[in-house]
């Protein structure tokens, strides 16, 4: 270190900015703990500097990365400056290394100037004077034909579908007027009203709560306009209620949980969109279950999840490893539902080698493809099984 | 219960990592910094990890090493106040009540003043911790918090923040010397910001070939040289392998007592094939690994370490 304790405060309230910017949430209350964790560690090693900061700043195992990239610039020794020119300059006179995957992130948050704000689409004009037949047709017309002014009236349905799914029971006891279980506390409190001559039994029972839900939504070519169209009402939905995770795959798995949490869907969608590169692109349906049971399935799967997965399972390469990974995700959560927009047409049979390695593996199996569809999951939801969804029934046409 | 005297917490991150030596945890410098830092300015240690890294251990060592009485509180689902923090021993407070009326003793408050006094307070983990102790500070272990919901988060983000709790009959309780609090979470569930924020975070990995190396011959003594070696070899190329879920240092410690029980000198395909059950808690990962693949693996393993001598 060769700047003298003099700026090393200053330095590190700079340093906990450029933390900000890169995508760390680092707040006022942070940077007081730095300063007092480097007063209490002692500024000794370079080593123990960087953990000292890094017990204060990172508070997720995903940050680390971030952290390391930002403090290699931001703290670094006098030979990386030349490196750092040759990223910035278009024609450096020597090769620069390429930079490594979370330096580009933090140099641009670092040196680059804002972003061009997202421009919005044009206003279209709604007429509002909807009859009742206009509507009826609405509800059944599928998404992919829908113009924007129908697809802005759907969003409005959307929104007054999301209505409370079923309830599962919790481990958590809660007062209730007939539970079986006597509440010794609030008893005795309410017998101690009257002197303690009678007692006066009080009741608790099991809490109720809606399941989280995992949606997994295939965004490839084919898929897009349904994926686009279901993720308002994912949004909807994880407006209304926590523990909604989604993610989008196409080429690969993209968690995208947090970008649904904004207040407007718009923006909503377009920071789903900003983080998923490969949007309309192809499909690996395999590799995408595999990724998400080996990195989030622990994680986002328990109590009891009930996991929406769309898609419509043409997969360009199918082998062994689909059927044992969809095995796998049935295993892991309480409830696997398959939406599918294939089942639009009158005589949709599962032949293709994709559908039929799935199809056993999934508990329910429905079509997705207009607002009728979505009203009958949300119902469906309400109530656990159900024999419209059966998946049973179209594996036997087929075999 | 230890009956060393209490020691003085460490000052230094070097006295820290010496501290946790003491009893045989081998640590890396990053979890001694964290653990120096969260013992300095007094705030919790959140320790996140796969299972089996050591993380319940730590809380373990430094309640041993420090002389400090050790308090666990083991998070499950629905876990509320009354088995966290007390609960009135309801029984004896009814036989109370029961037996005041038969003496002829009517006044209300004397009856209430009795009944809800300390005789009865069953204290349970959150208040044993904030109780004074001569020995120091407790260790105040809250295991596996992720396996409990917001609500107890809540609750527990409260009562760490100002380290006391409120009995309604009783009043406030206030620690004098508040804990060294220790959490541990694998990861089931996101714990909220809130909780994270108010403690000092670290991600507790598997350990480095070295380290790991120096783990089993501390903590299995009769061990053989060439054996760990291979285990400790084994078990990193293990980790490589697309499992679902890879051994945990604990595993690995596990399978070398087996292996010297065994009295194994060398693995070979067979002993280890016999003892996977050890290593691997999953039958889609022992059925991937059985016949030919530990054979390659191992050969694999026995080759490096021939080219490292």
């Amino acid at each position: 270190m060769t700047e003298n304790t003099g700026r090393l405060a200053e330095n590190i309230v700079y340093f906990a900015r450029a933390l900000r910017a890169a995508g760390i949430p680092v707040g006022p209350g942070a940077v007081l703990d730095a300063l007092e964790a480097v007063k209490a560690a002692g500024v000794g090693t370079r080593e123990d500097f960087y953990w000292t900061l890094h017990a204060v700043f990172v508070k997720r195992h995903e940050h680390s990365l971030i952290f390391d990239q930002a403090f290699r610039i931001f703290f670094r020794r006098r030979g990386y400056i030349d490196q750092l020119m040759a990223m910035m300059l278009p024609q450096a006179p020597n090769a620069p290394r390429s930079p490594e995957a979370g330096a580009t992130r933090v140099h641009d948050a670092l040196f680059s100037a804002m972003e061009d704000k997202l421009k919005k689409e044009q206003e279209i004009e709604l007429d509002t004077r909807m009859t009742v037949s206009d509507r009826e047709v609405l509800q059944k017309k599928d998404f992919a034909q829908m113009t924007a002014t129908e697809i802005a009236v759907a969003k409005e349905a959307m929104k007054k579908l999301v209505l409370p799914l079923a309830e599962v029971r919790t481990r958590r006891l809660a007062p209730h007027p007939h539970g079986h279980l006597l509440d010794m506390r609030r008893t005795l409190r309410a017998s101690m009203k009257g002197g303690g001559g009678f007692i006066d039994l009080r009741f608790i029972g099991p809490k109720t709560k809606p399941p989280p839900i995992v949606a997994l939504l295939d965004i490839s070519g084919s898929m897009s306009q349904y994926s686009r169209v279901f993720l308002h009402f994912l949004h909807a939905l994880t407006d209304a209620r926590k523990r909604v995770s989604t993610f989008l795959f196409g080429t690969r798995l993209s968690n995208v949980t947090r970008a649904l949490r904004e207040r407007d869907p718009d923006d909503a969608l377009a920071a789903c969109s900003a983080s998923v590169p490969d949007w309309s692109g192809g499909t690996r349906i395999a590799s995408s279950l595999h990724a998400f049971n080996k990195l989030w399935a622990r994680r986002v799967l328990g109590q009891g999840a009930i996991v929406l997965l769309i898609t419509d399972g043409l997969d360009r390469d199918v082998d062994d490893t689909l059927g044992f990974d969809m095995d796998r995700l049935h295993r892991s959560c309480r409830r696997l539902v398959w939406l599918n927009p294939l089942l639009r047409f009158e005589g949709f049979e599962a032949r293709a080698r994709g559908i039929k390695t799935m199809l056993p593996h999934v508990d329910e199996f429905r079509p997705i493809h207009n607002l009728d569809s979505i009203a009958d999951l949300v119902a469906s939801l309400r109530v656990s099984g159900g024999r419209a969804g059966d998946p049973k029934a179209w594996m036997q046409k087929v075999a | 219960m230890n009956k060393t005297s209490p020691r003085p917490l460490p000052a230094s991150i070097d006295a820290t990592v010496a501290l946790l030596a003491e009893a045989e945890y081998l640590t890396d410098r990053s979890l001694g910094t964290v653990l120096y830092l969260a013992l300095k300015m007094g705030r919790p240690l959140f320790l996140e990890g796969e299972a089996g890294v050591g993380k319940t251990e730590i809380a373990k060592v430094l309640a041993q090493t420090l002389g400090r009485r050790l308090i666990r509180l083991q998070c499950y689902e629905g876990l509320d106040v009354a088995a966290a923090v007390y609960e009135w021993n309801y029984a004896a407070q009814m036989i109370a009540i029961r037996a005041a009326e038969v003496e002829g003793e009517h006044d209300r408050a004397r009856i209430e003043s009795d009944v809800f006094s300390e005789r009865f307070l069953i204290k349970r983990p959150l208040l044993q911790a904030l109780e004074p102790d001569a020995g120091g500070a407790p260790v105040l272990l809250i295991d596996e918090l992720d396996r409990t919901d917001e609500a107890f988060e809540a609750f527990l983000l409260e009562v760490l923040s100002d380290f006391q709790v409120t009995i309604p009959e009783m009043g406030t309780m206030k620690a004098t010397h508040p804990p060294i609090v220790i959490i541990t979470s694998n990861r089931t569930r996101e714990v909220h910001d809130a909780l994270k924020r108010r403690c000092l975070y670290h991600w507790v990995g598997y350990p480095s070939a070295a380290r790991e190396l120096n783990i089993v011959r501390a903590k299995v003594p009769g061990i053989g040289k060439k054996l760990s070696e291979q285990v400790v070899a084994f078990v990193q190329a293990l980790r490589k392998q697309e499992l679902f879920k890879a051994p945990g240092v604990a595993e690995s410690l596990d399978w070398a007592s087996a292996l010297t029980e065994l009295d194994v000198v060398a693995l070979d395909p067979a002993t280890v094939s016999d003892t996977l059950g050890v290593l691997l808690k999953y039958q889609d990962d022992i059925a991937r690994l059985e016949g030919s693949k530990v054979k390659e693996l191992l050969d694999e393993v026995k080759s490096e370490l021939r080219a490292a001598e």
